[in-house]
């Protein structure tokens, strides 16, 4: 792509914007991951070994962990490592970071995609028609309950399911261990209570703000106008208004990822899901940073990637850059 | 005030009212207390009976008791910490609305940063990094809620920012305080009222899943999150108890959005 | 009869339940007729348009009478049957086009879609049909023009591809709602042809709605006037305008009586505002270049343009809002700083601005004493006694009793009244120079003239120099000792009124003259025919 094409062309430049600013946001996040390390205050060698640690095994302790490298020349060096797959040592047991994240970093996107596959389409669709039905019965009762979802703590949710389907009921397992290499149905039934547990709180935060940002294309005088000329309620819908609300839309799914991963680190805890969650909450009470770190940085990195697919897909089907006066 | 009370649709008002019985308990929680918070008074995991209504915990303290004080403690701490969040995200977003140019800037693009990653990972992040610890707690969980305060208070001062009364004043010659506090904060204090309830309801939330994962208020001070996670084992025994203290949570955080719902539905309603 | 709507009322949802915003209106369109409604805003003219097509707003309900389309009451029918009618039978025309074409879809699409739901014509038929109508309306490039989207048009073409995309199904009846409102007086004549030619050429019958009398006497054959969700005078178009029964019909002529006496100008040495060789702009776009004009002392300077001519840019500039790039700005001779900043309390007290939306200059929040009371202390260092008793002079000035309105918030006034604070907070300051930024184009007719006729008055009496920002040449006419035209950033034309104005000496001014409605009902047939659209 040559620099005069992508003048000419506003929405490759906008696209490379975006990419640019996607990469920077990442970058400065890792800094501020890394720099989480270096700003503790007092020395982390000496809290990690205790008082009664020797100044002798205290600096050898801080020349393994490099603590004696200036701070710019660690970062690059950690980044380094990051990027080619060394995440570092645990502190706590001296394994390879890497290794501890391996199996559990399957486990947790397998929860999120499970919960994703059934929270993203209920909640676009319900979401939808509360924007459609607005006022009506339907609306009440699903604000209401939305309110009700978002309004309680994710493992309150959780233990009631628990509670319910579990011992009550005895149709899952309250601990969710899915084992090693388990088939696919036996994985879906042992996670099914985590990930329906996800499902309840991400559905509520999407449907609210999907009913939102189809009603506010709803307003556009261009939906009026469609009606003035005749055209049905469904066709206005599906029509008119939906390919104007695909990117509000796509952006709302993205930014509640950021709930999937809230609940991911609290439903984990509850069940004893085997992930990444249970071991980041885990390596904060032990104040296994390495391990913290690792764990934020692919959370982030999850993160920041997909509301960047979702911004770039608003500009891709964004008529007033694809057809530029 | 009683025609307002008209107007409320039911929900506001048993959210009202909700709220009034928890900052009741929350201040005479003493009073109201049958035991000390970290008194043991029984043996492990008593049911419930007449002298323990709702059984006693994994030490042998009186539930009732701890959930009584853990409305003063966890309350407290998230209205404390909320206020904090307030605090900073309006008068930054203020600034940066009333100001505008390199300030605004600034402030702008610190905020992007800290909202392109889930607060609770960053919560994780700060709080492995500087200790437990109330006073901790308390700032790291302000900091990053006050971002989307800071968005919010920019955002509708930036709308009252452009009107030509604003304009007026930069004319007269009024200094930025005076802009900001005469001719701005009083026409955006409705959306920032409701957005305090709506707040309140993200950091409590958040300081209770924090208590929940174990790095809340230390121990032995009553905390509804901390109690959920102390006794959750005896849900495996069918024991609703340990579900309690989750359920105070809940009601507390549906009855302020009930009442922020009204008050934003009400807002939006004045204005077509 | 093709539309005859009867007794019709419609109610609004407000805070305390249902309230009518009108009251049983009668309304009557003849096969081929078109009538225009008129009145102030509020008055419920779009209200009536929207329900010749069996349509009530959001928030909006009908309470009783009878809309009948061709011998069917439209109120009647479901809302699936209602449908057949719109679009097909009777049409509308927005008077945003910009926002009532979605973004999404090529204009060629959005004009097919009526045919197409309604089967009223295949795909190929339809869009021959479009190019047809492009072509009669002038759009450039018709064989292609229907392949762009929205966005790729400018707001006149759009407004006229709108109006085709009304025809598509050669509709009996088409509603046209302020259609020209937002369009600049040389745009909107294209238009006003375009919409003409197209009710003349197929016999459609039209309800135009407007509050422009000049606009709307050029439409219709018969002009029913409203007022506050009722009728207030129905009649043929020559005899509603050159015999109004109604007082309040008579009033909607007034401004353009209105003449400020011509007096002399005193002779000062320096004028109040020197504005030399001016260029500005934002970013790296140069707004303005090179303006240079001078406000004399005393003086009445009427600044025209259409949008984007620079006009209020020039205000921004002389404020010290907008610092030019090149040029020079003096106050009384001596050179102002460019930035609001460096300027004195002194400096700022001498240049105040009244503005036009008079809802959004004055704060919400605070009373009228408040607002007043503010630049009284801020500048002159006014308190207690004295900052009441001025307080009272400046009320009695704007002619508003100061007992009842100095302790009343802005919302509790009318719009008229909101100007006159305006003005009365300005001239706290006790100015030399006001810049009046399209002053009266926000209020109805006959307030407008009130607040006319009030800063002439406080001119006479306290000699400050007024600029005076309008694209309204019946208000330049009414006011104005001298004029400046501006086109494109630059100046055009200046000088005293007659030389400007009387006859037009320059091209332009010619050209925005020409095109501005008269209250003649052929104006417009001639400008036709002079090839002008």
């Amino acid at each position: 792509m040559s620099v005069a094409e992508t003048r000419r062309r506003p929405i490759l430049r906008m696209i490379a914007g975006r990419l640019g600013i996607g990469v920077f946001t990442l970058f400065v996040i890792s800094v501020l991951i890394f720099l989480a390390v270096s700003l503790l205050p007092g020395d982390i060698a000496q809290q990690v070994l205790g008082q009664s640690a020797t100044p002798e095994t205290v600096a050898a302790f801080r020349r393994e962990l490099g603590l004696d490298q200036p701070l710019a020349w660690r970062y690059l060096d950690w980044v380094g490592g990051v990027l080619s797959g060394d995440f570092g040592r645990s502190l706590a047991n001296g394994r390879p970071v890497a290794e501890l994240l391996a199996a559990r970093l399957g486990n947790t996107m397998f929860l999120a995609a499970y919960a994703a596959v059934i929270a993203v389409p209920l909640a676009v669709g319900l979401g939808l028609l509360a924007a459609l039905w607005r006022g009506s019965w339907f609306d009440r009762i699903a604000n209401v309950a939305t309110l009700s979802a978002i309004s309680f703590p994710e493992f309150f949710i959780a233990y009631i399911l628990m509670f319910w389907l579990s011992v009550r009921m005895g149709w899952f397992p309250s601990i969710a261990d899915p084992g090693a290499s388990p088939r696919l149905a036996e994985m879906l039934g042992r996670a099914f209570l985590p990930a329906i547990t996800l499902v309840l709180v991400v559905t509520a935060h999407m449907m609210r703000m999907t009913r939102a940002a189809v009603v506010n294309v709803l307003g556009a005088p261009y939906v009026t106008m469609a009606r003035l000329k005749g055209v049905s309620r469904w066709r206005v819908v599906t029509r008119h208004a939906l390919p104007n609300a695909l990117a509000p839309i796509v952006n709302v799914v993205a930014l509640n990822v950021a709930w999937l991963i809230t609940g991911v680190v609290i439903v984990e805890v509850v069940f004893v899901y085997p992930g990444l969650g249970q071991l980041m909450v885990d390596s904060v009470t032990n104040r296994d940073i390495p391990v913290v770190q690792a764990c934020a940085l692919i959370f982030a990195a999850v993160y920041i990637l997909l509301n960047l697919l979702a911004d770039v897909l608003a500009i891709a089907t964004n008529p007033r850059l694809l057809h530029p006066r | 005030m009683i025609r307002m009370l008209k107007t409320m649709p039911p929900t506001a008002i048993l959210g009202v009212l909700v709220i009034a019985a928890y900052a009741v308990i929350a201040l005479f929680a003493p009073l109201l207390a049958p035991h000390a918070e970290a008194q043991i008074v029984g043996a492990q995991f008593e049911p419930w009976s007449a002298t323990y209504p709702l059984g006693t915990d994994t030490l042998g303290r009186d539930m009732l008791s701890r959930l009584i004080w853990g409305a003063r403690n966890t309350v407290g701490v998230a209205l404390v910490t909320t206020a904090l969040a307030f605090g900073i995200g309006a008068i930054a977003g203020l600034l940066a609305a009333a100001l505008g140019g390199w300030a605004d800037l600034a402030l702008s693009r610190l905020v992007d940063v800290l909202m392109a990653v889930p607060a609770l990972i960053l919560t994780l992040l700060a709080l492995s990094a500087l200790g437990p610890g109330v006073a901790n707690l308390v700032v790291v969980v302000a900091i990053l809620d006050s971002t989307r305060v800071f968005r919010l208070a920019r955002a509708t001062a930036m709308n009252v920012m452009v009107m030509d009364y604003v304009e007026a004043a930069q004319l007269r010659g009024e200094g930025t305080w005076w802009i900001i506090s005469r001719e701005v904060l009083p026409n955006i204090s409705a959306p920032l009222i409701a957005e305090f309830g709506l707040r309140f309801c993200f950091v409590f939330l958040t300081i209770s899943a924090l208590s929940f994962l174990g790095l809340g208020l230390p121990p032995p001070m009553a905390d509804w999150g901390a109690m959920v996670r102390d006794n959750a084992a005896l849900i495996t025994f069918g024991d609703v108890t340990p579900l309690l203290p989750a359920a105070c949570i809940a009601v507390l955080t549906v009855s302020v959005n009930f009442v922020v719902d009204w008050m934003l539905h009400r807002a939006s309603g004045l204005k077509d | 009869m093709l539309l005859n709507i009867e007794k019709l009322k419609v109610e609004a949802r407000g805070d305390e339940g249902w309230t009518p915003i009108l009251h049983g209106v009668d309304l009557q369109v003849a096969k081929g007729e078109v009538v225009g409604l008129i009145g102030e805003s509020g008055a419920g003219k779009s209200t009536l348009g929207l329900a010749a097509l069996g349509f009530a707003q959001g928030g909006l309900r009908f309470a009783g009478g009878r809309v009948i389309f061709d011998g069917t009451d439209l109120l009647q029918l479901p809302e699936r049957r209602r449908r057949a009618f719109r679009g097909r039978r009777v049409a509308y025309v927005a008077q945003s086009a910009a926002a009532s074409f979605n973004p999404a879809w090529r204009l060629l699409d959005q004009f097919c879609e009526g045919p197409a739901i309604h089967h009223t014509a295949g795909r190929a038929e339809s869009e021959a049909f479009a190019r047809q109508l492009y072509a009669a309306m002038h759009l450039p490039d018709p064989e292609n023009f229907g392949l762009r989207f929205p966005h790729q048009v400018s707001g006149g073409q759009l407004q006229r591809a709108m109006v085709a995309m009304a025809m598509a199904c050669k509709p009996d009846l088409i509603v046209f709602d302020e259609p020209t409102t937002a369009l600049d007086v040389t745009t909107q004549i294209g238009v006003l042809a375009a919409i003409r030619q197209a009710v003349e050429t197929t016999g459609t019958a039209a309800i135009y709605i407007t509050h422009d009398l000049a606009v709307v006497a050029q439409m219709a054959d018969r002009i029913k006037v409203m007022r506050h969700g009722r009728e207030v005078e129905d009649a043929p178009t020559r005899r509603m305008i050159e015999a109004p029964a109604q007082d309040y019909t008579r009033s909607l002529w007034a401004v353009r009586a209105f003449r400020r006496p011509p007096r002399a100008l005193p002779q000062a040495s320096a004028p109040t505002i020197g504005i030399r060789e001016v260029t500005a702009g934002y970013s790296s776009l140069d707004v303005l270049s090179e303006v240079s004009f001078d406000i004399p002392r005393g003086a009445t300077v009427a600044v025209v343009g259409e949008s984007g001519s620079g006009k209020s840019t020039t205000a921004r500039a002389i404020t010290g809002l907008l610092p030019p790039r090149a040029g020079r700005i003096a106050l009384n001779g001596t050179p102002l700083p460019p930035r609001l900043a460096q300027r004195t309390l002194e400096q700022k007290r001498a240049v105040q601005m009244i503005y036009q939306m008079a809802d959004t200059a004055l704060n919400p929040r605070q009373t009228i004493r408040q607002i007043l009371s503010r630049p009284l202390q801020f500048y002159l260092g006014l308190t207690g006694r004295a900052r009441e008793a001025r307080l009272n002079q400046l009320m009695e000035q704007i002619e508003l009793e100061p007992a009842r309105f100095l302790d009343r918030l802005p919302g509790e006034l009318s719009g008229g009244q909101k100007q006159r604070v305006g003005i009365a907070r300005a001239l706290a300051a006790d100015p030399e120079f006001i810049i009046c930024d399209e002053v009266t184009s926000a209020l109805d007719q006959l307030v407008a003239e009130g607040i006319l006729r009030l800063l002439s008055k406080v001119q006479d009496e306290t000699g400050v120099s007024y600029m005076f920002i309008t694209h309204d040449i019946a208000t330049v006419r009414a006011i104005a000792d001298e004029v400046v035209v501006m086109k494109g950033g630059r100046v055009m034309d200046k000088g005293l009124k007659a030389e400007v104005l009387d006859p037009p000496r320059h091209a332009y001014t010619r050209e925005l003259l020409a095109s501005v409605p008269q209250m003649d009902p052929d104006w417009l047939t001639r400008r036709i025919a002079e090839g002008a659209a």
